[in-house]
């Protein structure tokens, strides 16, 4: 059934008694061509997009536990695509393309909301690094502008732009096609999308091995049973190392819990996302009135997606310094997800050693922003059985030639 | 003034000799001492409080507890501000101000609540099946959304109070001080253990302040006061009251927010707010009870309907009658007793309505009290607008499914419901504790632990409180125990009267509503999510736990489902036909209840915000017109202030001088590490990328640091001070870094290191003299240290006294200029920069800032970390090839080096560049292209690192990083920045004196 207003009212009309199931819960088959292991926004979109643009659909998509439930459900769902590097920016450049259109795309409303990504600078090195990300944004055609203090008030008018503060703002930078985006909606509405074209989606599945013979993938072992494959995706964010031990495989990732949490739900007050690297923290302000804050990563290693305090009080403190109208408001909510960081700060889509399986991970903050992208590019590599040139300068073999997609301004520091 | 309508004559434990005003909606209103806003609104017979977030439903007081989903106010103006205060915490206090959030004009006459004639459409979900199209107008319908969004308001004004922390050990923390956690508390502390007992509330005693029941035969307020008053006696017993621990983390790190000065008039309050308590405790015992659940029935939520346990307390500790004639309507024995107690203030209870056929374990004392017991019935509906009118209740079939066809319409204006009750397993669960669903209970009880966390009362299932006592008791002396101490035996207070344990039948969504009905019977209050809503969802296949919730939002809002999670999932389990164990519940997440942003930021705010370093000498730069800039934590001159002269005239200026004369510039913020032991030659070999073992005494040498991946990270000089003394210097921002970095390689990687490690940043203040005055300065301001060329040559380090102090000179150079930088104990920072400064008259010397030492390094052609770098930079890059000896063995980024792609002839090379038209200052962070042509993706050639006017030339310079730069000198090219394209010529980086002859003067 076609998501609508009109649909709504209709359904509305026979109190909704008529609803399909979103997509089906299919018993798994023995084999399938593709197998996508990691149901979550990444993993769906892959399916998705080989269904649709490479007419694949006996492929399944096999999740460990509720799509949706890694990363893709704990971000907090900042979309932007003002990296520094040309080969991140057309990565994220084509899925900030795609999410523009998502929303009709799939016939699920992403909710994708264009309030623009403001950055603050502190000091006059981080405007440098503004001038030159701006600059290097112009040149493979992205959107972004320097603002100066005026403008910066007018589009926050909460935050203290005055002398007062520890570090006051001196300036910044905003990309206005960037925003926030409903993160559910992105796992459901590919999930939907990928069904309807007939695509297995498995919940409660869990890959326990590989079977691989004479170097090339046959299939998986999962909690379900065997499933033949002929080829394999693994998109499995916070999970690819586990994975890629069972196939023997040592990564150059490290894994690390990033927090984030929310406010209580208050009337509309914040309409841009805004972001400070030099304060370590980022915020914006949801359709529901939470306002949804972030912060540097924890710095250990860990794959417990549970939440600590002290980055918690550390970023208050922080947003408190440049919103102190915000002190009496309160922290409902904190959680905490696993991101892959790889020694460059940019994402491997890549080709494995073993025949057959292909490896999308170590997006570090970057993943839910790509989706769309990364699901394109993933699975056209998969159907082709070759990179597709957007993904292939994020090869693993990168880390043997040092050919690195240096993208540590982009992304460390703070987590959007 | 409205009199307290609804106030009981006597009982409760509120004090009538001390009336307190206070206002709700402007309307001026009359509590007493004692009374929560929300027993406060009861008396004055205010049911009616806000509305709800969707559909803007009239909404009153559900509970009288942290559960409550409904009863929410904004509080105060100005900087005593507050949105989405649950009335059923706040203590009433003299003056207070509350107003209906989420309303317009009021709750009684809503706008907002055309969103109930539009509910049918505004189903769960709804808003991923609508506003897609077209594309165009999502902008339109967002902005519609989001007016809709919130409840109440955030302050405008800044915070009147401020915060703090506190930090403790316990051997055992006590959350709750209701009987469990009372007699838990009392057990450990007798052992001698170090006890912190935290209770949310004002009082201690928990439910016992709610009931009849009497302890000891006595009234249990007794037993309470004894208890209090014995542990407030035990000095190592800390009480904290009005006390939430939130948080149980890793490690039992727990985290509470004291509330100092909530309950307090305005006026009184003195400015602390509140106290984040952040305690590690050996074991944690979690007293914290159990949240009644509502039942799911048609027009559940109207003002009027509320919780059982609620409605006792309110009579029996605040004495207000919240109703007057009731109708319980319960699928346990618990409601019983309110019945009772209802019914002997003078409510008349029409009816206790059991699900159970066999029902009430009190039915001899019910008929004695001549209330009428419905068995094997159900209410279907209520009816009312903004207050409950009436309800209809309908017999039902043994399962609790099926109506059977009778009905009967009782008229009442309160409806009291028991669902059962809900451990509040919150704080075990976030410490990773398992639950197990109890199906003889029907709720989710505390399992296997995963840290030293243990749950007793009825926060583990025990809903008697015989058996509450009787845990906390046991668990208090376990807990003693596990810490090393030994509880003596102590007794349990004789219960009564004794009641055997609540037998409950869980039906979760009472009778068969009509499809109209399930609309209006709410599962989760806060998120107007209701049984259609659910059903919506389970039919699209949003079944599992975590779909449910976030597909419908419950359990998402300010109460984050404390009432209505549950009920939610047995809905789920029962519609899709699965065990309740099989679905699971949601994570349980910090904090239990909302936490001020304020107090978890602490005192760290304004000055106490990462605070200022400032270096010894700070006060000559601020006297002497220093213009600051931030440099990390610290503040350094940027440049000094002259009158008349711009900003860049002062910095050449400054510049010039030190060319021309010699300058002094206070270096203090870089960063400094004493290394000492025999293997510090074999530490330096490692970390940078030259030859360090060969360094002699008293000689100093420049070394490059990389990361594993061959960028460079930091650089510095290092001095060697004796035979195992080392003196590293590093960048002022790499300073933290390059410290615990070198702390990890030598406690990981390399413990075998004889080194020995401080940080000394601090503990001297240095200064550098530069430019061809600068070995006269210096001989003038010492009588033990030999300033002649040769017995000092450049790269050396001397001990000796500069202007009467202890220092230790190093002759290095970031200028160009022949240079020496004195290093003293900070102390005596001050005083060294005025005797220099007081010597230098004759010789015409100047203080420079931080701006003109860049401007006469970029001249150099010298790069600075993070500046001309960027994490993606190596020494060859750099032009600093010379600087990596292959040769030495094994180094940090040596294998790197020789990776393919860090051997490629055209990486990003540093190179000079010059504007064509010798006026333009080329804009730093400019990227380099060919020609700037409208094609996009444009291929970009480098960026331009640090750019400014020659001190030397008076014309424009800058370093840029170059595709392939070194091969490219000579070659015309453009900057790109912000809209315009920049001429300019490669050239070297050196663009004065690059044989470095000056050095030696």
């Amino acid at each position: 059934m076609r998501y609508s207003a009109f649909s709504l009212a209709r359904n509305a009309l026979s109190g909704h008694q008529s609803w399909p199931r979103a997509w089906r819960d299919p018993v798994p088959k023995k084999s399938y061509d593709i197998v996508i292991v990691g149901g979550g926004g990444h993993g769906l979109a892959t399916a998705y997009y080989l269904a649709k643009n490479h007419g694949l659909t006996n492929v399944a998509v096999v999740e460990k536990g509720w799509i949706g439930g890694g990363n893709t459900g704990r971000n907090t769902t900042v979309v932007r695509a003002d990296y520094l590097t040309p080969e991140a920016n057309a990565l994220y450049g084509l899925a900030l393309e795609l999410w523009e259109g998502l929303s009709q795309e799939l016939n699920f409303n992403q909710m994708f909301s264009q309030r623009g990504v403001l950055k603050l600078a502190h000091g006059r090195g981080e405007l440098r690094q503004m001038v030159r990300r701006t600059n290097a944004l112009h040149l493979d055609g992205l959107d972004c502008e320097m603002l100066d203090l005026n403008a910066i008030k007018a589009l926050v008018p909460i935050l203290d732009v005055s002398s007062r503060p520890r570090f006051p703002v001196i300036g910044g930078v905003i990309q206005r096609r960037a925003g926030v985006a409903r993160h559910d909606a992105i796992a459901w509405g590919y999930a939907r999308a990928a069904d309807a074209r007939g695509v297995d989606i498995i919940q409660n599945c869990e890959v326990v091995g590989f079977g691989v013979e004479q170097g090339r993938i046959k299939r998986l072992e999962t909690s379900r049973g065997p499933i033949g494959a002929k080829k394999v995706g693994l998109v499995v964010a916070g999970q690819a190392s586990h994975l890629a031990a069972m196939l023997g495989l040592r990564l150059p990732i490290e894994s690390h819990p990033l927090q984030a949490w929310v406010s209580e739900p208050l009337k509309p007050m914040l309409h841009t996302m805004v972001a400070s690297s030099e304060l370590m923290f980022y915020m914006s302000q949801s359709d529901k009135g939470e306002l949804v804050i972030g912060a540097e990563g924890d710095p250990y290693n860990s794959f417990v997606q549970r939440g600590s305090l002290a980055h918690v009080k550390d970023g208050l403190a922080a947003v408190l310094e440049l919103f102190p109208t915000l002190s009496r408001v309160k922290m409902l909510r904190q959680w905490a997800g696993i991101i892959e960081h790889t020694p460059d700060h940019s994402p491997i889509i890549s080709k494995l050693p073993v025949e057959g399986v292909f490896m999308n991970a170590g997006w570090g903050t970057g993943g839910f922003k790509a989706t769309p992208g990364s699901g394109l590019v993933f699975a056209d590599s998969i159907a082709n059985d070759r990179m597709h040139p957007i993904a292939a300068p994020f090869g693993l073999q990168r880390f043997e030639t040092a050919r690195l997609v240096g993208e540590h301004l982009a992304a460390g520091g703070y987590a959007s | 003034m409205t009199r307290q309508s609804n106030r009981l004559d006597q009982g409760g434990l509120i004090d009538r000799n001390r009336p307190i005003r206070f206002s709700f909606n402007g309307r001026a209103l009359e509590g007493y001492a004692g009374d929560t806003l929300a027993s406060a609104f009861l008396a004055n017979d205010i049911h009616l409080i806000g509305r709800s977030f969707k559909y803007h439903r009239p909404r009153g007081i559900l509970s009288a507890g942290a559960e409550e989903p409904n009863a929410w106010v904004q509080l105060e103006q100005g900087g005593f501000e507050e949105a989405n205060v649950a009335a059923t915490l706040a203590e009433l206090y003299d003056g207070l101000n509350a107003r209906s959030p989420n309303c317009w004009p009021n709750p009684s006459f809503d706008l907002g609540a055309i969103n109930a004639l539009l509910a049918p459409l505004l189903i769960a979900g709804f808003y991923y099946k609508t506003f897609m199209n077209p594309r165009r107008l999502w902008p339109s319908y967002e902005r519609a959304i989001r007016q809709m969004a919130g409840v109440g308001k955030a302050p405008s004004v800044a915070d009147a109070e401020t915060y703090e922390e506190a930090h403790t050990k316990a051997d055992v923390l006590v959350v709750g001080g209701g009987p469990s956690g009372l007699a838990a508390a009392l057990v450990a502390s007798r052992s001698g253990a170090k006890v912190v007992l935290a209770e949310t509330g004002a009082r201690f005693g928990g439910s016992l302040l709610s009931t009849h029941d009497s302890l000891d035969g006595a009234p249990a307020t007794v037993w309470i006061a004894n208890a209090l008053a014995e542990l407030q006696s035990n000095q190592s017993v800390r009480i904290l009251k009005r006390t939430t621990i939130f948080g149980c983390y890793d490690h039992n790190y727990c985290v509470g927010l004291e509330k100092l000065s909530d309950h307090l008039p305005i006026g009184a309050r003195t400015g602390k707010r509140q106290r984040l308590w952040q305690i590690r405790a050996g074991r944690v015992v979690v007293a914290t009870g159990a949240h009644e659940r509502p039942l799911v029935f048609a027009n559940n939520d109207r003002p009027g309907v509320m919780l059982a346990s609620a409605a006792q307390s309110y009579v029996n500790r605040y004495a207000v009658r919240p109703g007057r004639r009731a109708v319980v309507f319960t699928n346990n024995d618990s409601a019983c007793r309110v019945a009772l107690d209802l019914s002997r203030v003078g409510v008349e209870v029409a009816a206790v309505v059991d699900v159970r056929e066999a029902a009430a374990g009190c039915r001899d004392e019910l008929e004695a009290a001549g209330i009428a017991a419905i068995t094997g019935s159900a209410i279907a509906n209520v009816l009312g607008g903004k207050h409950v009118a009436a309800v209809d209740v309908e017999a039902i079939e043994p399962d609790g499914r099926k109506a059977s066809g009778e009905r009967r319409r009782i008229e009442c204006d309160l409806v009291c419901m028991s669902g059962g009750w809900s451990p509040a397993v919150h704080l075990f669960s976030q410490s990773g504790g398992k639950l197990r669903y109890d199906a003889d209970k029907a709720c989710f009880v505390p399992g296997l632990d995963s840290q030293a966390v243990r749950v007793v009362g009825a926060a583990n299932g025990a809903f008697h409180l015989g058996s509450c006592l009787a845990e906390g008791l046991e668990e208090g002396r376990a807990a003693a125990a596990a810490a090393g101490f030994d509880s003596s035996a102590s007794a349990l207070p004789r219960v009564e009267p004794a009641r055997p344990e609540t037998l409950i039948l869980p039906v979760w969504s009472a009778a068969a509503p009509t499809a109209k009905q399930r609309k209006s019977s709410f599962v989760d209050f806060f998120g107007d999510v209701t049984l259609s809503g659910i059903g919506v969802a389970v039919r699209e296949g949003y079944v599992s736990v975590e779909h449910l919730k976030r597909y419908t939002t419950t359990g998402m809002g300010l109460d984050q489902g404390k009432t209505g999670n549950l009920n939610a999932l047995a809905i789920l389990a029962e519609q899709t036909g699965s065990a309740i164990p099989e679905v699971g519940t949601t994570t349980y997440r910090p904090p239990y209840t909302p936490v001020t942003f304020g107090a978890l930021a602490g005192g760290r705010t304004g000055a106490l915000y990462k605070p200022l370093r400032r270096t010894a000498i700070d006060r000559w730069h601020e006297e002497n017109g220093a213009v600051f800039e931030d440099f990390g934590l610290w503040r350094r001159p940027q440049h000094y202030a002259k009158a008349g002269l711009s900003m860049a005239e002062a910095v050449m200026g400054e510049a010039r001088n030190v060319r021309d004369n010699v300058g002094i510039v206070d270096v203090s913020t870089l960063g400094k590490i004493h290394l000492h032991g025999p293997d510090v030659g074999e530490l330096l070999n490692r970390v940078y990328t030259n030859r360090w073992d060969s360094l002699k005494v008293g000689r100093c040498r420049y070394g490059i640091m990389l990361k594993e991946d061959g960028m460079v990270f930091d650089d510095g000089v290092t001095a060697r001070l004796g035979e195992l003394d080392y003196h590293m210097t590093t960048t002022t921002g790499g300073a933290p870094g390059v410290f615990s970095w070198l702390h990890d390689l030598l406690q990981n990687d390399w413990p075998e290191l004889r080194v020995h490690m401080a940080s000394v940043t601090t503990q001297w203040a240095a200064v550098a003299v530069a430019g061809p005055n600068a070995r006269s300065l210096m001989a003038k301001l010492s009588d033990d240290i030999d300033f002649a060329q040769e017995a000092f040559p450049f790269m050396s380090v001397r001990r000796g006294t500069v202007a009467g102090l202890a220092a230790r000179v190093f002759s290095i150079s970031f200028t160009g200029e022949s240079s020496f930088e004195i290093n003293v104990p900070a102390r005596y920072g001050h005083a060294l920069w005025t005797a220099i400064m007081a010597a230098g008259d004759d010789l015409g010397l100047a203080p420079f800032g931080v701006e003109a030492m860049d401007w006469l390094r970029i001249e150099k052609g010298h790069f600075i970390v993070g500046r001309d770098t960027d994490g993606t930079v190596t020494p060859p890059d750099l032009g600093l090839q010379s600087f990596v000896n292959e040769s030495k063995g094994d180094f940090l980024g040596k294998r790197s080096l020789s990776l393919a792609d860090l051997v490629r002839p055209d990486r990003p090379q540093l190179v000079g560049l010059r504007s064509d038209d010798e006026t333009t200052v080329l804009p730093e962070g400019g990227q380099i292209i060919e020609a700037l042509r409208p094609e996009r993706p444009l291929p970009r050639e480098g960026h331009v690192t640090s750019s400014c006017l020659s001190p030397a030339a008076g014309t424009p310079i800058a370093l840029g990083l170059l595709n392939g730069g070194r091969g490219r000198i000579g070659e015309r090219l453009e900057v790109y920045s912000e809209g315009k394209a920049y001429s300019v010529t490669v050239t070297d980086p050196h663009f004065f004196d690059p044989s470095g002859d000056r050095l030696r003067l």
